[in-house]
């Protein structure tokens, strides 16, 4: 059978399942909607945690980021992990014993103040719409590569099926599909990889294999290193960004992470404290499995390609490489004549993609019409480390299959969390706490329910007409979480004296000069280009990392604005020394 | 639970999550980035040494550590008998 066959089998099969655990896990009320009831066990939730977590970028992008920028790509190895570490020790089990349903119900009673609670819901919104978007985008894109179709039905479909299950089951639904997604995404992941480990070196474990040597007895990073010097690239172990830089982005994906409103509400769906400190470990080992092969399969790919391609003839080249240039992933100009690939430093085109002109060039590549100057004759997708493993190892056509399937489960698993979030903070947070709170518990449902069928909707429409900057407002997602929530929270929990006056104008500072910095320095849309440049950051900091500084702020403001205004009162210190004892967690309030 | 009592169980725990957090820091920061050069010197089979902790050891380090952590603290609240 072929490829494409499988590929509409494999995805429709896990689309029914996802399709009858919406079913059969319908939500009857709004605990079930907001936190699945509060039931789910440790490590079904470490498994749903996991699968909310990694996107598709996780799982089609990151080995390829890592493949073509080396130790660099440690910032994300790092900080899309450690900051699990901060979760479970500084947040999950105390917010789990507060016992409510959102984050912004926790900063609002924390700090007695609905403009905290509206601050709070604006950043959500903000953080999970920024985010969403690419998620749809990444759905649409998936399905047009695998199953031939325009991006923008790929999204339509995306939206149809997301919408089946949080339409119904709410976070119950999405609990428990992501369960399955996780698994289907982790065995897709990881089947391509163990076959490319013991090519390469022999040896199964991709993490080990990657410090192995392959045949020639060379250890493969040792190889890898040579190859690149040689050719005049930066060796693959060290890194071209400055230590201060890799300090602070690492810091701000760690902190971010931890501020992430989609994945702090996971641990409010366990019974107990005890429950979600575990889950917290469960859910961190089932992301390192990923992201500890991630780097490995990244030095499979570019040893692989570094080693078929540079300067072979095109014509001796593998059926690989002229099948993903058939999909524009790859594309080659001959600039010297020689026939042969120079895979070289530097850009081997003008602008971000190859554009593609009509006709062939004399070894029958396809031409392109914005060929750069440099030397480098050689155009590569980074997404391509990942899609094209399976051909590469040569594994049959069900495999590859299963990776399409392993890309739309990641994609649509973190949308449908991330729309959770923007639901509740519709139904709850908005319109019970601030407008009607006397609503009965079967009409904020429904409204929940409605405010998921918007979510889906708007973000759908971001997924088709995709904002020019969606690439770039994941930065500013990890930052405004760095410099807003986490410190909040983490100052409710660890200091009686926090009062609201010191956290709301600490969030404030932080979201406003977070937001300052990568509109200026990310986005160019304030202040003169000329002065916004790589020299001038500040401190040498790039965009990615100033949440860590826009974190500081937030503590510095907060800790200074607090010693000037009274104290918490009584009632409020109270449900700080109640949430530092885990007893008593038992289910989540009612209210 | 009286005061003092919950006092002392909030120091334990602090103090838990201050040498957690050191390792935390230590293995991340310290080995994957302040200290990356000088432990490149030093070889882990095929790899540079900090290299590895950058892209491998710190995570490991990550999840052994919330394990760490879960035991420490079950084993505090049956102490404090604040357990469930």
């Amino acid at each position: 059978m072929g490829i494409q066959t499988w590929t509409f089998i494999i995805v429709g099969i896990t689309f029914a399942i996802y399709i009858g655990i919406a079913i059969w896990s319908r939500a009857s009320s709004t605990k079930e909607f907001y936190v699945a009831g509060g039931g789910v066990s440790p490590l079904a939730n470490g498994l749903a945690t996991a699968a909310d977590w990694m996107s598709a970028a996780s799982f089609l992008g990151m080995a390829g980021i890592i493949a073509f920028s080396g130790y660099d790509g440690s910032v994300y190895l790092m900080g899309w992990t450690g900051g699990y570490v901060l979760l479970a020790l500084l947040l999950a089990p105390y917010l789990r014993k507060f016992g409510k349903f959102t984050v912004p119900d926790f900063i609002g009673d924390r700090y007695y103040s609905n403009v905290a609670r509206t601050v709070a819901v604006i950043a959500a919104l903000f953080v999970s719409f920024t985010y969403v978007a690419g998620q749809m985008r990444g759905v649409g894109v998936v399905f047009s590569r695998f199953l031939d179709v325009e991006v923008n039905t790929g999204v339509y479909i995306g939206m149809t099926v997301v919408l089946f299950y949080a339409f119904l089951g709410g976070m119950k639904g999405i609990t428990y599909t992501q369960v399955a997604q996780y698994c289907v995404l982790i065995f897709a992941f990881m089947v391509p990889a163990i076959f490319i480990s013991i090519m390469a070196t022999g040896n199964p474990i991709p993490q080990l294999g990657f410090g192995s040597a392959g045949e020639d007895g060379v250890f493969l990073l040792d190889k890898l290193d040579g190859l690149m010097t040689e050719l005049g690239f930066t060796a693959y172990t060290d890194g071209t960004k400055s230590t201060t830089d890799v300090f602070f982005i690492t810091a701000a994906l760690m902190l971010g992470t931890a501020g992430l409103p989609h994945v702090i509400i996971r641990f409010f769906t366990v019974p107990k404290v005890k429950d979600a400190r575990k889950s917290a470990g469960y859910a961190l080992l089932f992301i390192a499995i990923l992201y500890t092969t991630a780097p490995a399969i990244a030095v499979f790919a570019r040893t692989n390609l570094m080693e078929t391609v540079e300067d072979t003839p095109y014509q001796e080249i593998p059926s690989w490489f002229t099948k993903w240039e058939d999909t524009g992933l790859i594309a080659w100009t001959d600039k010297n004549g020689d026939g042969k690939i120079q895979y070289l430093p530097g850009s081997a085109i003008d602008g971000k993609k190859p554009v593609f002109v009509q006709g062939k060039g004399d070894y029958g590549q396809r031409r392109i019409s914005n060929a750069s100057t440099t030397a480098n004759e050689l155009y590569v997708d980074r997404d391509i480390t990942v899609l094209a493993n399976p051909e590469i190892a040569g594994l049959p056509n069900w495999i590859i299959a299963l990776v399409a399937a392993g890309g739309l489960a990641a994609a649509l698993s973190t949308a449908a969390g991330l729309l959770l979030v923007i639901s509740t903070s519709i139904s709850h947070d908005l319109i019970k706490k601030q407008f009607a709170p006397d609503i009965s518990d079967k009409k904020e449902l429904l409204i929940a329910r409605l405010a998921a069928v918007l979510a889906v909707m708007v973000a759908g429409y971001f997924g088709i007409h995709p904002p020019g900057f969606v690439a770039s407002v994941v930065a500013l997602a990890f930052g405004l979480a760095a410099s807003s929530f986490f410190p909040a929270i983490v100052m409710g929990i660890f200091s009686k004296r926090m009062n609201r006056e010191g956290a709301i104008t600490g969030m404030i500072a932080g979201l406003a000069i977070t937001t300052y910095y990568i509109a200026r320095f990310k986005l160019g849309w304030i202040g003169d280009p000329e002065t916004s440049t790589a020299d001038d950051w500040w401190f040498g900091i790039s965009p990615e990392g100033f949440g860590t500084v826009g974190m500081l702020v937030n503590f510095a403001i907060a800790l200074v604005v607090s010693r000037f205004y009274s104290a918490p009162p009584e009632s409020v210190q109270e449900i700080v020394e109640n949430i530092r004892i885990p007893s008593g967690a038992g289910d989540a309030v009612d209210h | 639970m009286d005061a003092a009592l919950r006092k002392k169980y909030w120091r334990e725990n602090l103090k838990y999550l201050a040498i957690l957090l050191v390792i935390w820091f230590l293995v991340s920061y310290g080995f994957g980035i302040l200290l990356v050069d000088e432990l490149n010197t030093i070889r882990l089979g095929g790899f540079k040494l900090g290299f590895w902790f950058a892209q491998q050891g710190s995570i490991y380090v990550f999840v052994i550590l919330i394990f760490i952590y879960v035991r420490l603290m079950n084993k505090l609240d049956k102490k404090y008998k604040v357990n469930e």
